[in-house]
């Protein structure tokens, strides 16, 4: 499948305005439209599909992955670093507190910046506060970050200056109720796109999102807290690891065909890489937190490297998820087949006569985009 | 009357309605008449002030413009198809020639509508759906949420175009260009609920004329996006012609979302606090308790 990825910088149609690759666009367009065109040799005999010279049906988002994945990653970061910080305030963890509480501050004002410069007017960047939709994750989001950005900053302010304790305990405790959110809602955000790996996913993929969040918290604070005050930032690491695992784990297997990108192509490079990051961080991380295991100074140093490798991990996955959403819009085959399987089951389904002629594959409107 | 002719109750925010007594306006593009003289093309980018779409030559038959896009809002597509040999043996199949002209469906349910944070995308009075480009920020999530793939971005100007049904020509009491130049009446425009019934007549016309292969598509209020403003009739499978087979505005799974999202939010907290839970056991259980 990987011919139909050869775009565009931004994800245009090929051949559109990319100057120059015509002739790859064109070679592309008719291998795939023969192949497609399923009265004539079939290539590829798992996926038939017919297309429109193999290309796209769908406009791929124009996002850059440094600004959104980033975006998702520095979010998750933020909001489970909140919740940290608010858990070492609770238990008297001075040092973890003021280490998470600037990672969250830092992670979430970086996660607009790179929001905002994502825009094609960052100027109109306040026209996001026009409106609250509930039907638009993005707004919600906005109006989220809205009250969780200077929650969090206070917090940080105050408990890197000492100052205000009262006024940083409430915006410690705001943050950490809207850092979960924080962190969740991004993959919403992407679940409501009618991109095939994104919306197919959307069961599994904020369980995903949480958990890498955790694993990015954590490993902050393996890595910057003090080895006597980071093993909350150690367990919440590890759960957030096994979070992200089981829950990607589950949605692979169950949405079939349209997981490909996962695992194929620049989708599926990042996310073994960080499946090994996560892999290394997490042994590392658990062995630094047995004290029976004789390890002398290089205690700390292996929980700073193992948090420093589950911050990677989430950072990977984040940038996993992304381009195999990009890569499942660029192929026709993951928004034509999947489409073609519904009208199929719906057509056995219902017993009722055909309608028509004109629609011959039709049945009721209220089916569901996805099967679990 | 209803401006737009669905339920609005089947919405959980009744944000994509206009009130008013306008009739919904549509085109209903009947293919089979298509010459693929391209005028719909020509004439929307005139009124329009469409930007040049790249000059490429594709190779894709008679179509040198690929798809639609920000700077393409109405586009012709061509397909050339080798027909079956005549059942009574006699020599050879012909070669068929598809062509249509896709535009943005202004969908019932309109994803790009319901995502889009600023409000920049509205519903017009003529219920067709429309960006307001002095509110667009380009933030392009309208983009990978159309299910048709029609809205894009504007690289050298950072915001999302496409098809406004020729909003300002409408107001005016005019048609749209495209339906204006098509010398065939491919391009049909007018209220949708009589451009429905027309659409249902011709394809009857074409079956009792022996054309089996005519099938409308977007013309079900039923279907995954409440149906389309703009409709069409159809000599072959929707994705022979780049198509989707069965589009669905993601946006009605939506409380199913925000559920999940909420489980893994609170799933995060718990395992938050189970991170220090288990830590203040251990410390108990090791004699050394914490404060
Ligand atoms: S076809 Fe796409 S751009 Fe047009 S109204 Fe529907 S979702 Fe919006």
């Amino acid at each position: 499948m990987s011919e139909v990825t050869r775009q565009g910088p931004r994800g245009k149609k090929p051949g559109r305005d990319a100057g120059g690759p015509a002739t790859a666009a064109d070679g592309d367009g008719t291998r795939r439209w023969r192949r497609g065109r399923k009265a004539e040799r079939p290539v590829v005999p798992e996926a038939e599909f017919t297309s429109y010279y193999g290309k796209p049906i769908l406009n791929a988002p124009t996002w850059e992955a440094r600004d959104i994945a980033g975006y998702f990653f520095l979010g998750g970061l933020a909001g489970g670093s909140s919740l940290l910080a608010a858990g070492a305030d609770l238990t008297g963890r001075p040092a973890l507190s003021r280490v998470a509480k600037a990672g969250a501050a830092a992670a979430g004002a970086l996660s607009v910046a790179a929001l905002v410069h994502d825009l094609g007017r960052p100027a109109r960047f306040v026209n996001m506060m026009r409106v609250f939709k509930v039907t638009s994750p993005m707004s919600v989001g906005s109006w989220l970050l809205g009250g969780y950005l200077p929650a969090a900053g206070v917090a940080a302010a105050t408990a890197l200056t000492g100052r205000l304790p009262r006024i940083g305990s409430v915006a410690t405790a705001g943050a950490a109720l809207l850092g979960p959110a924080v962190a969740a809602y991004t993959a919403v955000l992407i679940g409501d796109t009618a991109v095939p790996a994104w919306h197919d996913g959307y069961g599994e993929l904020p369980f995903v999102f949480t958990g890498s969040a955790a694993m990015a918290a954590g490993g902050l604070g393996l890595l910057a807290a003090p080895a006597e005050e980071s093993g909350p930032a150690r367990n919440l690491a590890l759960l957030g690891q096994v979070l992200e695992m089981v829950a990607f784990e589950r949605m692979t297997r169950r949405i079939g065909l349209v997981a490909e990108p996962y695992r194929a192509g620049r989708g599926g490079r990042y996310i073994r890489a960080g499946q090994a990051l996560a892999a290394f961080g997490a042994t590392g991380a658990a062995l630094s937190g047995v004290p029976a295991i004789p390890l002398g100074r290089s205690r700390r140093v292996l929980a700073a490297v193992s948090g420093a490798a589950l911050i990677g991990a989430s950072a990977a996955t984040r940038w996993g998820v992304f381009h195999a959403g990009l890569a499942s819009a660029r192929d026709p085959k993951y928004t034509v087949v999947p489409q073609r399987k519904r009208l199929a089951e719906r057509a056995a389904a219902t017993a009722r006569p055909a309608p028509g002629p004109e629609r011959p594959a039709a049945g009721p409107g209220e089916a569901t985009a996805r099967s679990g | 009357m209803t401006a737009i002719d669905v339920p609005l109750t089947t919405r959980p925010d009744g944000m994509d309605s206009y009130p008013g007594t306008q009739p919904r306006m549509g085109f209903f593009t009947d293919t089979s008449v298509c010459i693929g003289c391209k005028a719909c093309e020509v004439a929307c980018k005139e009124w329009n002030h469409v930007p040049e779409d790249g000059l490429v030559l594709t190779g894709m038959s008679y179509d040198n413009t690929a798809g639609l896009s920000a700077d393409t809002w109405r586009h012709v597509a061509f397909i050339e198809q080798r027909t079956a040999a005549p059942d009574d043996g006699a020599p050879g199949g012909g070669l068929r020639w598809l062509m249509s002209s896709d535009v943005c469906k202004h969908c019932t349910h309109a994803a790009c509508l319901d995502v889009c944070p600023t409000g920049a995308l509205m519903r017009t009075e003529f219920g067709t759906v429309v960006v307001q480009s002095d509110i667009c920020n380009g933030c392009g999530y309208c983009i990978p949420a159309c299910p048709y793939g029609v809205i894009d971005q504007r690289k050298e100007d950072g915001r999302a175009w496409k098809c406004t049904l020729c909003y300002d020509r409408l107001g005016a009491g005019m048609e749209p260009a495209c339906a204006k130049a098509c010398p065939t009446e491919s391009i049909q425009f007018g209220p949708l609920d009589e451009l429905r019934e027309r659409a249902q007549a011709r394809v009857s016309e074409l079956h009792a004329a022996g054309e089996d292969s005519a099938r409308l598509y977007g013309n079900d209020p039923a279907d995954g996006v409440g149906g389309d403003g703009a409709f069409f009739l159809l000599l072959d499978e929707p994705e022979v012609y780049g198509l989707p087979p069965d589009p669905v505005v993601t946006t009605r799974d939506l409380p199913s979302m925000w559920r999940h999202a909420g489980a893994a939010a609170v799933t995060l907290a718990a395992a938050a606090a189970a991170s220090f839970a288990v830590e203040a056991l251990a410390g108990r259980l090791g004699g050394g308790g914490r404060r």
